[in-house]
């Protein structure tokens, strides 16, 4: 792989990632896109991973994956209160509030 | 939680109205997920304070908040209290990691759950059921909770129909532990009896007050049904259980409404259904749209908690006796059955030590216990003064009624003479002589009672205990009684 | 006064000036807000100038030495703070509307120290929208401009903080690393960078991009200012469970070391593309450390290529779910909607720029199910990889040598509708990032169009002194070439 190359910008031959889990993606992440927005996305994406194939030749069988740099272990505090933030200080920030609490609009759906 | 029932599907009958479900063939399979908060000061991953009942949003921090730029540290003392359940529950006490389980909700402020996924730091336990049924527990690991949502307008407060809702993070990022059972469990009691002694092993360990009412305990039971023998069928998960009581309706309905389901060759689907007390029934809930993509990976901000064999020990070796060796051990000194009521009533009030004490003072373990269980506040007297008073039961000085009159008395005194007490109440011992009069007495004044009673009908015995229990005026010994009446009969 | 002639006076010099009471540092601060006044509406550096804050806490500083008091080592120095370093009741925007006004009910912990040492916060300065991108581009109140060039890119994502230390706007300024974002805009801009051992600083009250990637460092004119400025910011937090557990740095006192015996290690199999005139300064680079004792070694590095693909399979991934918080109930702007659920997607949606939603749904799919053990899983096997060729390298060399960035400073909008080539800025930065690593740029000499270029210093964890020893040397040469071309004309 090298550091320029206008292949980069090729769109793959088979997209790696098809609109629909652009969509479900996006969905996933709270984002909403146009269907320009989503075509775009798709194309992007797909480039990318594509781009990101490079890795596919390698074999990692057998290769701990490295989730984390450093090499600490139990990291603990003591149970100890300390400083809690002013609650009107903290509410001043927020977009809606009422009664001491955040305010949302109504809930559609449960959380399991 | 408040919510209404987006579909409704088909009606099956609520335990009042079929009271008692036959099995109609079928095994019931159920294991139960169990929530505890933990009795720590300070929240799992924070110093803001972990108390309920506070002010809204005023136990918060920016930790707490899921503001930009927190970062989570471990409190060590939920750790502790983890390894502490996961011994008490037979567990491997293992190296474990954090990972984020990530969706929105308004109650969730990271939009992730920091939690133990693939590395939970308790696994493979058991717990035995009074009975010596054992279930297994898969796992048992550390969480955050997430705070609390209020409903405002609409149809009472309910979820579904409001105008808007309000959020308190107090208890947002409160130490929970999740004990996994394995489905293990074949019969609603058994399910009620697994929540109770998971309960009393909590309590006695200090690591959660468990009280489903105030929801630092909550349970949640996957249900399903098979025929003996054959493969595990889809299951349901029943939520919003608030009491052993309704656990045990809740399952009892949710197996019948799967039996029927099978009956009639429709397919159970997998789902979570809430639990609804008022019409005691299970329902459905519309969920969110991607609740079954929470995309886990191992939380960055964190790093392993490997606690190692010396921690593990020492938290071994500070473990108290749990509640089922307490029971052993009143089952030695009494001879009753370790599931006997008395014995699980008086041991889940902590007062078997109570037992034991009386019993070292030289006192009766078996009578300590009868009065312990119909009167509780005994167990404030001085064991000395009740191990005098168990003596004189039992060599016949005092009857048991008696005997619980000058407890009382000692109750309300804060302790005392037994034999003192018993005098000031003119409860003279009866001499046998005295009573053995009494008992030709009613024989000679009741042939009828006598001839059936020395035919074997059992129930004629009462009639003359009754004339004797009135003669004595309520001093004779019921067991002196019988054993007199059966000893003329032969 | 000193810091209106051509070489910009070192933060050193300031601080021991106000502390020995022969400078004030209500004068400094002035002449740097003077500078700020003059020329930041081209720069754009800053999001928020604090001309009041800084010459309050200038007279408190300047009160304290006239009281006998020792203001700490950073006395006076006018400091720029990247803009996602949250600070108590001052504007903390990552660059983005979704964060537009909010401000912080706490201080992040490099604040507190910068504080604590008598630095003076002069203004919160621009970056890519929440530090992800190249050239500083991607913010939501317009582009930062190099001040060398101001048709060109000061770098990314710290562009602000590079362009703010280069314009001398701030005698030191603070950035965040997550994957070049120190390294590159320090080069494109002619400054000394350094993005320190993962853990040496404390992340709390960094606003996170990847939490496994992220470090804080300085940006500063000189190689002694950037230790005296990390020395400052290091050592243990507890509020941070993957902080070293140790005390700060200690790098000011083996500056003068020298490399004599140091092997310096040559990448042989480095990915190609860096432009000539890079490639030669690095050339001079190793050239100097050879003339200064040093021994050249070559290393081979096969996974050093992966970097980039695993990099931008898990910066994102850990981004999508660290960029969740931000849903319009507890702090920030909201898009109001009928449910929650709507409310959530129409916030971010509108609050959030086109750079960070592509990261995010490329993290989300990373992690979703049925492609994580394909990408993000993967991914972290590669990491580990290339750990393990960093780790044979250090064997044979004690630091390497590499470009800070493929090229000089690049036009604003020249990589702008091709994010995949603005990726690319990272490849040299990227596996320090994804080892935990230090990396410093520091400058070295001249390439095309007159534009800095900078040299890559990289050493294992917690060998940011041998590091700054190999910098060091790299200055004195260039100091010293620069005063025989003085005194050769």
């Amino acid at each position: 792989m090298g550091v320029g190359g206008d292949s980069l910008r090729r769109v793959p031959d088979v997209p790696k990632i098809s609109a629909a889990d652009v969509s479900k993606v996006a969905t996933l992440a709270r984002l909403c896109l146009t269907d320009d927005e989503l075509t775009t996305a798709t194309a992007e994406l797909s480039a990318m991973l594509d781009h990101f194939a490079d890795i596919d030749a390698l074999d990692l069988d057998g290769v701990e994956p490295m989730m984390q740099p450093t090499p600490l272990a139990n990291v603990m505090r003591e149970d100890v209160e300390g400083e809690t933030l002013d609650r009107d200080e903290v509410l001043g920030q927020a977009p809606l509030v009422e009664d001491g609490r955040f305010r949302v609009p109504p809930i559609l759906g449960i959380q399991e | 939680m408040s919510i209404t029932y987006v579909n409704d599907d088909g009606y099956y009958p609520s335990n009042e109205e079929h009271p008692r479900w036959e099995h109609e063939g079928y095994e019931l399979v159920v294991g139960l997920e169990v929530h505890v908060e933990l009795a720590t000061r300070t929240k799992l991953f924070s110093s803001a304070p972990n108390r309920f009942g506070d002010e809204p949003n005023t136990n918060i921090d920016p930790v707490t908040l899921g503001l930009p730029g927190a970062l989570p540290v471990l409190n060590r003392q939920a750790v502790e209290l983890a390894i502490r359940l996961g011994l008490a529950l037979n567990c491997t006490v293992q190296k474990s990691t954090f990972a984020r389980k990530n969706y929105f909700y308004p109650d969730m402020p990271k939009a992730y759950q920091i939690s133990q996924y693939d590395e939970p730091i308790n696994i493979d336990g058991w717990l035995d059921l009074p009975d010596g049924f054992r279930v297994g527990v898969e796992r048992g690991h550390l969480e955050e909770d997430t705070g609390k949502s209020t409903h405002v307008g609409g149809a009472g407060g309910r979820i579904h129909g409001s105008d808007y809702s309000l959020i308190d993070f107090n208890r947002a990022g409160v130490p929970l532990v999740e004990i996994v059972s394995r489905p293990d469990i074949r019969h609603p009691e058994q399910a009620k009896a697994y929540v109770t002694e998971l309960r009393g092993i909590l309590v006695a360990v200090g690591a959660s007050d468990a009280k489903m009412e105030e929801g630092s305990m909550r349970v949640d039971a996957n249900v399903s049904v098979r025929k003996p023998g054959a493969d595990f069928n889809t299951r349901c998960e029943i939520k919003n259980v608030n009491s052993v009581r309704s656990l045990g309706r809740a399952i009892e309905y949710e197996a019948r409404r799967q039996v029927l389901l099978h009956e009639a060759g429709e397919p159970v689907t997998q789902q979570t259904r809430h639990w609804d007390e008022n019409d005691g029934r299970t329902h459905t809930l519309r969920s969110k749209e991607d609740a079954d993509d929470y995309r886990y990976f191992l939380e960055p901000d964190l790093v392993v908690v490997d606690p190692g064999i010396e921690w593990i020990e020492a938290v071994r070796a500070a473990l108290p006796v749990l509640p089922s060796a307490r029971r052993a051990g009143l089952a030695a000194i009494t001879g009753l059955a370790a599931n006997s009521e008395a014995i699980m009533v008086v041991t889940d009030r902590g007062h078997d030590s109570f037992v034991v004490d009386v019993a070292k003072h030289g006192g009766d373990a078996s009578i300590t216990l009868k009065h312990l269980q119909q009167l509780p506040e005994a167990a404030g007297v001085p064991a000395e003064d009740v191990a005098k008073l168990t003596t004189m039961e039992a060599s016949g000085g005092l009857t048991a009624t008696q005997a619980k009159q000058v407890l009382a008395d000692m109750v309300d005194a804060g302790g005392g003479d037994a034999e003192a007490i018993a005098t000031d109440k003119g409860f003279e011992a009866m001499g046998n002589t005295e009573l053995e009069s009494m008992v030709d007495a009613a024989i000679a004044a009741q042939p009828d009672a006598w001839e059936k009673f020395c035919a074997g009908e059992g129930k004629a015995m009462g009639a003359l205990v009754g004339a004797i229990m009135k003669a004595s005026k309520g001093q004779a010994d019921g067991k002196a009684v019988t054993a007199l009446l059966n000893a003329k009969k032969s | 006064m000193s810091s209106m002639s051509d070489q910009p006076t070192t933060a050193v010099d300031l601080a021991r000036n106000v502390r020995d009471g022969v400078a004030k540092a209500v004068d400094i601060v002035d002449g740097y807000l003077a500078r700020i006044d003059e020329r930041d509406d081209e720069i754009n550096a800053f999001n928020l100038v604090l001309a009041d804050q800084a010459r309050e806490r200038a007279a408190e500083i300047d009160e304290m030495v006239s009281l006998g008091r020792d203001p700490g080592p950073l006395a006076g120095v006018p400091v720029g703070l990247k803009d996602n370093l949250c600070t108590r009741g001052i504007p903390t925007t990552c660059s983005s509307k979704i964060l537009a006004d909010w401000k912080p009910p706490y201080d992040a912990t490099v604040v507190t120290r910068l504080r604590d040492a008598g630095a003076i916060f002069v203004g919160k300065t621009n970056l890519d929208e929440f530090a992800m991108g190249s050239s500083t581009e991607n913010s939501a109140f317009g582009p930062t401009k190099n001040p060398l060039d101001t048709t060109r890119v000061p770098g990314g994502s710290s562009g602000g903080s590079a362009a703010a230390v280069a314009a001398n706007f701030a005698a030191v300024s603070f950035g965040s690393d997550t994957g070049g974002s120190i390294r590159q805009p320090a080069a494109l801009c002619g400054v000394v960078g350094v993005k320190p051992t993962y853990g040496a600083v404390s992340r709390l009250g960094l606003i996170a991009f990847g939490s496994s990637l992220d470090q804080v460092g300085p940006f500063a004119h000189t190689v002694r200012d950037a230790a005296v400025a990390l020395e400052t910011i290091s050592g243990h937090d507890p509020g941070d469970s993957t902080s070293i557990q140790q005390g700060p740095l200690d790098l000011s006192p083996t500056l003068d070391l020298g490399v004599a015996g140091l092997r310096v290690g040559r990448i042989t199999d480095l990915p190609k593309g860096a432009s000539p005139d890079v490639e030669e300064r690095l050339e001079a680079a190793f050239d100097a450390l050879r003339e200064a004792g040093a021994e050249i070694v070559d290393v081979e590095m096969p996974a050093f290529n992966y970097g980039l693909t695993a990099y931008y399979l898990i910066a994102p991934a850990e981004a999508s779910s660290n960029l969740a918080r931000f849903d319009g109930v507890r702090f920030g702007m909201r898009t109001p909607a009928p449910d929650t659920n709507s409310m959530y997607t129409a916030t971010r949606t509108d609050g959030f720029g086109t750079e960070v939603k592509r990261r995010i749904m490329l993290g989300t799919y990373a992690l979703s199910a049925g492609y994580y053990d394909a990408y993000y899983g993967r991914a972290q096997k590669v990491r580990r990889l290339i750990a393990n060729d960093f780790a044979a390298a250090y064997a044979k060399a004690d630091v390497l040598l590499t470009p800070a960035s493929p090229t000089v400073a690049f036009k604003l909008g020249d990589k702008a509708s091709d994010p995949l080539a603005m990726y690319l800025c990272d490849t040299y930065t990227i596996p320090s990032n994804l080892t935990g690593d230090p990396g410093m740029s520091v400058p070295f000499g001249i390439g095309e169009h007159g534009l800095p270029v900078g040299v890559q210093i990289l050493a294992p964890a917690l060998k940011d002194d041998v590091m700054f020893r190999a910098a060091a040397t790299l200055e004195r040469h260039m100091q010293n070439h620069q005063d025989q071309n003085v005194s050769g004309s």
